[in-house]
């Protein structure tokens, strides 16, 4: 274990952090917002992911296998929020048990339709040679993903402090009676903000495709990691989801690399810190 | 109890009893352990939810702990008796800590964070292949011999889960009835009002989460026994998510629906696995159409049919009766 090993390491922590913070962004406003943790969201992970191999497998382009494939899974968000999340207005238990029976309808039918074995999405051509730096080789895809994840983080800072839509949201997030008082339309945010959440992770999805793999399982792995993320950096918080994903992102990756047996449990000891000590998240704010 | 309620129990009591010879097959007698199995299981979450409200999608960790500890423990060497005292007592002490991190959050926070435990025992199970044996799982020596009675057979270990199964239910029973019960149902419908009377609405319900905890891990005990192995797979999310389907499918206010839920869940499982491998699609759909069409479960469902049936009769004899008196 030199100090090779640990830079790299750590530049695949915070490659997975930057997907993971795809994952739970979404995620996170889909929680703050409609007070929900959609279960879903590992499902449409991996949905994403599959949508990108066979859009690869089609001929397209990664990049815009990327982006139809997030879309894909967003339409599909929108579909789930209007038909069957709607139905169940006021409802928000029930809302969420929909959302882990659909997490284990879309499981079942990638089963269906991808068979059980792991597909593997390769990287665009022109990303596989590793970027020389100083005598070493660094993945030249893993840095683009936090690039990309970094792109999509400012987009959404600024999507949520500048503009008219984003103040909504974060009105909503605080104060869902007072915001429909104003006049916001809150049910349509919903439906934005389903949309969002779903195409963020279905993108995540495609690009964590050529690191991951898309496997049976994936949505399982997934799952418990954005919300470690979220209990830890607080729903609804952007700025939480973001220091959350590199956070478990460092602890998933070392904890694989270093101690396997104990990579979960590793986990763990944030998330019982937080809980007990910031039980609103490092960033959430207290809700009454 | 009124009689009538008296007779249900006694008739009941007497067919489950007389089951083994009622179907005679082998295959169906382990079905029955099964549902037995299962509906202690969805008795145990739904001390949670049908009566605290608290949903819970964790409750397969119990198995992990309670599990894993009693086929370690018993491997080790040690009895039976002290290896499932000792493994009730460390899932029972897990349940207390899952139960003080879980109740941190507000409201929905609290299935997100059972969801989370629930994982990381599974994550543990599945890494921790120096322990646990990994994916390959462990198999539990044997069976243990209650009293010196060899339980090996399908219908004497029918009648070993019986009993158990009579025991707990006695006892989540008193609970539901008891004061206790009462106030935990005050903390779900009115959680304000009763910290102002004076209630520590925390701890009613970190002390339903830690007894709740506790009858799963006896459950979780039988199911090992039951199958003499246990695997990573026993402990997904999955095998929450049926569970609780089972007490919201069967409804969860109420004691019956858990059983009966289960029964379903557990009947229907065996059939569509003779010709599916996977039934995750049919869990899936199950789980929405009652969620969305009987939000309240089959047993409270049929009450109300039942009831509104019975007084359009009366509503019909009484509108009758002044035709027929001159």
């Amino acid at each position: 274990m030199n100090w090779q090993f640990w830079i790299i390491q750590t530049l695949n922590s915070v490659a997975f952090g930057g997907l993971l913070f795809l994952l739970s962004s979404g995620f996170s406003l889909i929680f703050g917002l409609m007070r929900i943790p959609n279960l879903a969201h590992g499902a449409f992970f991996m949905l994403g992911a599959y949508f990108g191999f066979s859009l690869l497998q089609l001929g397209f382009h990664f990049w815009l296998a990327a982006i139809f494939g997030g879309l894909g899974v967003g339409v599909l968000g929108v579909f789930v929020e209007r038909f069957i999340l709607r139905q169940l207005a006021g409802n928000e238990q029930g809302q969420v048990l929909v959302t882990l029976g659909i997490a284990f309808i879309i499981a079942d039918v990638c089963l269906l339709a991808w068979t059980g074995d792991p597909m593997p999405l390769p990287a665009p051509q022109s990303l596989r040679p590793p970027l020389r730096f100083g005598g070493f080789a660094f993945p030249t895809y893993r840095l683009v993903v936090l690039a990309i994840a970094l792109v999509v983080a400012v987009v959404l800072y600024l999507l949520m402090e500048r503009t008219r839509l984003g103040a909504m949201i974060r009105a909503g997030v605080d104060d869902m009676e007072m915001a429909r008082g104003v006049g916001i339309p809150v049910s349509r945010l919903f439906t934005t903000v389903f949309l969002l959440g779903a195409t963020l992770a279905g993108i995540g999805g495609v690009l964590g495709g050529p690191i991951l793999n898309a496997y049976p399982g994936l949505d399982a792995d997934m799952l418990p990691l954005a919300l470690i993320v979220v209990i830890l950096g607080g729903a609804g918080s952007l700025m939480g989801a973001f220091v959350g994903s590199f956070i478990v992102g460092f602890l998933y990756n070392f904890g694989i690399a270093l101690a396997p047996d104990l990579a979960y449990f590793v986990l763990f000891l944030p998330m019982v810190l937080v809980l007990v000590f910031l039980p609103q998240g490092l960033f959430g704010r207290a809700q009454t | 109890m009124t009689r009538r309620a008296v007779i249900t129990l006694v008739v009941c009591a007497v067919l489950l009893v007389a089951l083994p010879w009622i179907i005679g097959h082998e295959f169906y007698i382990n079905l029955a352990s099964q549902v037995l199995i299962y509906a202690l299981f969805a008795l145990s979450v739904n001390m949670m939810l049908g009566f605290g409200g608290m949903v819970s999608l964790g409750h397969a960790g119990y198995l992990g702990v309670a599990g894993y500890a009693c086929i370690l423990l018993t491997t080790a060497g040690y009895d039976q008796l002290t290896a499932a005292i000792a493994a009730l007592a460390l899932s029972t002490v897990a349940a207390g800590v899952f139960g003080v991190l879980s109740l941190r959050a507000p409201g929905l926070g609290f299935i997100m964070i059972t969801l989370a435990l629930g994982q990381i025992v599974w994550g543990i199970a599945y890494r921790a292949n120096n322990l646990t044996g990994g994916d390959n799982g462990l198999s539990h020596p044997a069976r243990p011999m209650p009293f010196g009675i060899d339980i090996r057979d399908a219908s004497s270990f029918y009648y070993f889960t019986l009993v158990v199964f009579a025991v707990a239910l006695f006892f989540i029973w008193r609970f539901a009835r008891s004061p206790f019960g009462a106030s935990l149902t005050g903390t779900r419908d009115q959680p304000r009002r009763m910290r102002m009377l004076g209630h520590n609405v925390w701890l009613i319900r970190w002390l339903t989460f830690v007894l709740a905890g506790f009858w799963g891990s006896v459950a979780s005990l039988l199911f090992v026994y039951y199958n003499l192995y246990l695997s990573p797979h026993a402990l997904a999310l999955q095998q929450s998510a049926e569970i609780l389907l089972m007490a919201i499918l069967g409804g969860a206010s109420t004691l019956t629906g858990p059983i009966i839920g289960a029964a379903i869940i557990t009947l229907v499982k065996n059939m569509v696995s003779t010709y599916v491998e996977r039934w995750n699609t049919l869990l899936g759909l199950i789980f929405v159409i009652v969620i969305m069409f009987m939000p309240y479960g089959l047993v409270p469902g049929c009450r109300q049919l039942w009831q509104r049936l019975h007084s359009r009769q009366k509503g019909k004899a009484a509108n009758a009766a002044p035709e027929a008196s001159p």
